[in-house]
């Protein structure tokens, strides 16, 4: 399996409260626009960031470095936009 | 049953709101949901199965999104609205399907067995805020569940017999709906004097025994029990014994409350004629509800936080003005003294610094906070100023250390008012400005800081904390916390010679300003404004009206003689202790 650099890109959570349950909520709703699957890596665990709720399990505080990775191509820019979305905090 | 008497159990919780009530139990989660069928499905009806819970999921979300159109409360709305996203979340909902398929178990069982697994991850995360998301889980699965038990779910909301809830805890949802003329009391294994439960119970004088962990494994359905919401004691099967001493403990104390509350919508005046203003605190809006009923004479701390609690951005100006507005209206022409936002140690866990900081209490916190956060700041202020145009309000800075966090502060203050003035946005600057003194150091510097403020509010439960370095928090250490430390009570002189010396004003509004016991000494010191939780404004009240001003100054004079609080509180119990009894439990 080849991971090619641009099935992932990192981003750190910035928001005060953390991969919340709302947060968690907006990531999913992008996701579910992805063919293949879509994950949210912290620290070599791998949560569905089509489910709030295996997110909300990882516990990414504020600060937490997390990777957000696609496994087809084709979904790169539900990848990108995830990033985004996290970059700016959720824009909270 | 059986002719065995049951015998008497005496359980021991968190006493979260005071009162007693004797009746019968109900237990939300039995009728409803607890109770869970487990049986093997076979192979052809595997698929009906499958149909009956996504039924279930389906009427889960109609029911709350009717509870969302019937609730008034937009924070409980917003956790709703998460609630029913989560009800299609694959890791509850897929995976349910899934162990129906594969297990061929029902679908009540399998839920549970996908939840359990669940909750199992959520009980290892060590952020206090994220773990607690374990609990949305915990609701929407129920939610589910009742569906599927097929009970029409007997809900809290039809609850027509008066009773004493009991359940493992209640979600805001929940308390939401209860009609609470029904409810006589709560129980819940969890919770504790800051849950929700609590808030509620206290607000709606309702007593309360929370934390009691194995209280839903020990009561049944129906059996008569005895809250006791002062001292922490729930009675299962009272004998007839306990029945008369807890009838005529109830009486006493609610006879007690019935003339203090009437009495309490009048100025309190020592029995030499000074008077003494009580007011209440409050933390939300509704809760000024209590303190017109308790008699309270204004607002003398209006915690801001909890709009910036438990939510993922910070309030817009207009969302704070309009419930300042609403607390200003209703309590004009009396005071209402804003404290600015306070995040801190205990609070900490949602919105700033609990991620680096290995000592919250002494970190970023509070006016420290504020000004290093201008934009959050200058927004709190020109909602204060904006809502001070609609009635009496007073602006207080927490957690001042230094003169030049109240010289910055008031900076602040003043280009939020030009901001207002450029915009042409009514509001009124005209308001007192004050700082709580809880850090020693403006103890120490009470002097100085008395020309930049028009009062002093002294919030003892920090002043103490830190005058002592002692976390009341702590198991190990939390008997050293003592309000009558010597050291406390220099202190307080301290502060209150200061003050009057500058002619400014000195309030309490920690917890020992509601504590009778304390109440000459306090009036000793010359304190004139007490404010407190509104449910002890009239024991408050009532004790000044037996004091005299005079006495209480010979009281200070003994009391800083001693060494140590032992002493001064053998004096004050030699002095006054038979007056507080009888405040407080009547004879």
């Amino acid at each position: 399996m080849s991971v090619s650099k641009d099935l992932s890109k990192e981003a750190v959570i910035v928001n005060d409260l953390g991969l919340h349950a709302r947060s968690a909520a907006r990531i999913a709703a992008l996701a579910r626009n992805a063919k293949a699957d879509v994950w949210l890596i912290r620290d070599g665990e791998k949560a569905d960031a089509k489910s709030i709720i295996d997110m909300l399990t990882l516990a990414c505080g504020k600060g937490t470095t997390v990777t957000i990775k696609i496994d087809s191509g084709s979904d790169a820019e539900v990848l990108h936009n995830i990033a985004d979305l996290v970059k700016c905090g959720f824009g909270e | 049953m059986t002719d065995i008497e049951k015998e008497e159990i005496i359980l021991r919780g968190i006493g979260a709101s005071p009162g007693i009530c004797i009746g019968k139990a109900y237990l939300v989660d039995r009728e409803g949901v607890n109770v869970i069928p487990q049986y093997l499905i076979s192979e052809d009806h595997v698929d009906a199965e499958k149909n009956r819970f996504r039924t279930a999921v389906e009427k889960a979300k109609e029911d709350l999104k009717a509870v969302i159109e019937e609730s008034s409360l937009q924070e409980n709305t917003t956790i709703l609205e998460t609630h029913i996203v989560m009800l299609k979340d694959k890791m509850v909902y897929d995976k349910t399907l899934d162990c129906i398929e594969k297990e061929h178990v029902n679908a009540e069982w399998a839920l549970k067995k996908v939840i359990t697994a669940l909750l199992a991850n959520f009980k290892r995360i060590s952020d206090f805020y994220l773990r607690e998301r374990g609990e949305d889980v915990t609701h929407v699965s129920n939610r589910i569940l009742r569906n599927l038990v097929g009970v029409e779910y007997n809900h809290i909301r039809s609850i027509n017999k008066r009773v004493i809830l009991v359940a493992e805890d209640l979600s805001p949802a929940e308390t939401s709906q209860i009609n609470l003329e029904k409810i006589m009391g709560f129980i819940t294994d969890g919770g504790g004097m800051t849950s929700h439960t609590a808030i509620i119970a206290r607000n709606f004088q309702i007593p309360a025994v929370l934390g009691l962990d194995n209280s839903t494994s020990v009561i049944n359905n129906d059996d008569l029990i005895v809250v006791d919401g002062t001292t922490g004691e729930l009675i299962i099967h009272p004998s007839e014994e306990t029945l008369v001493r807890f009838v005529q403990r109830s009486l006493r104390y609610d006879a007690q409350r019935a003339a203090m509350a009437k009495s309490s919508q009048f100025p309190a005046n020592t029995l030499d004629g000074v008077h003494i203003q009580v007011l209440g605190n409050i933390e939300f809006p509704e809760e000024v509800v209590a303190v017109k009923d308790n008699g309270g004479d204004g607002i003398g701390l209006y915690r801001s936080e909890f709009q910036y609690l438990k939510r993922s951005s910070f309030p817009d100006e207009d969302e704070l003005f309009d419930k300042y507005r609403d607390v200003v209206e209703v309590m004009n022409p009396a005071p209402v003294t804003i404290r600015t936002l306070d995040i801190n140690g205990d609070k900490a866990i949602v919105q700033t610094t609990h991620s680096s900081e290995k000592n919250p209490a002494l970190g970023l916190r509070a006016i420290r906070y504020c000004l290093q956060k201008p934009d959050v700041f200058k927004t709190q202020l020109r909602a204060i100023l904006r809502a001070a145009a609609f009635g009496n309000v007073r602006i207080m800075f927490p957690m001042i250390s230094g003169v030049e966090e109240i010289i910055q502060a008031r900076h602040a203050l003043d280009q939020a008012a030009e901001s207002l003035d450029k915009e042409d946005i009514p509001f009124n600057r005209d308001i007192d400005v004050g700082m709580m003194i809880e850090v020693p150091s403006a103890a120490m510097m009470a002097d100085i800081m008395a020309k930049h403020v028009d009062f002093f509010s002294i919030g003892t439960n920090d002043l103490i904390q830190y005058s002592l370095a002692i976390d009341r928090g702590s198991r190990h250490v939390n008997y050293l916390y003592q309000p009558l430390h010597p050291a406390i009570l220099r202190l307080i002189r301290q502060i209150s010679d200061a003050a009057e010396n500058q002619g400014i004003r000195i309030s309490m509004c920690g917890e020992m300003a509601g504590e009778p016991t304390y109440t000459p000494l306090l009036l000793g010191f010359g304190i004139r404004e007490l404010s407190m939780n509104p449910l002890a404004v009239p024991v408050i009240k009532s004790m000044i009206r037996s004091v005299n001003i005079k006495e209480t100054h010979e009281l200070v004079r003994q009391a800083m003689k001693f060494g140590t609080a032992a002493e001064v509180a053998a004096l004050l119990k030699d002095t006054y202790g038979n007056i507080v009894t009888d405040k407080l439990y009547g004879r």
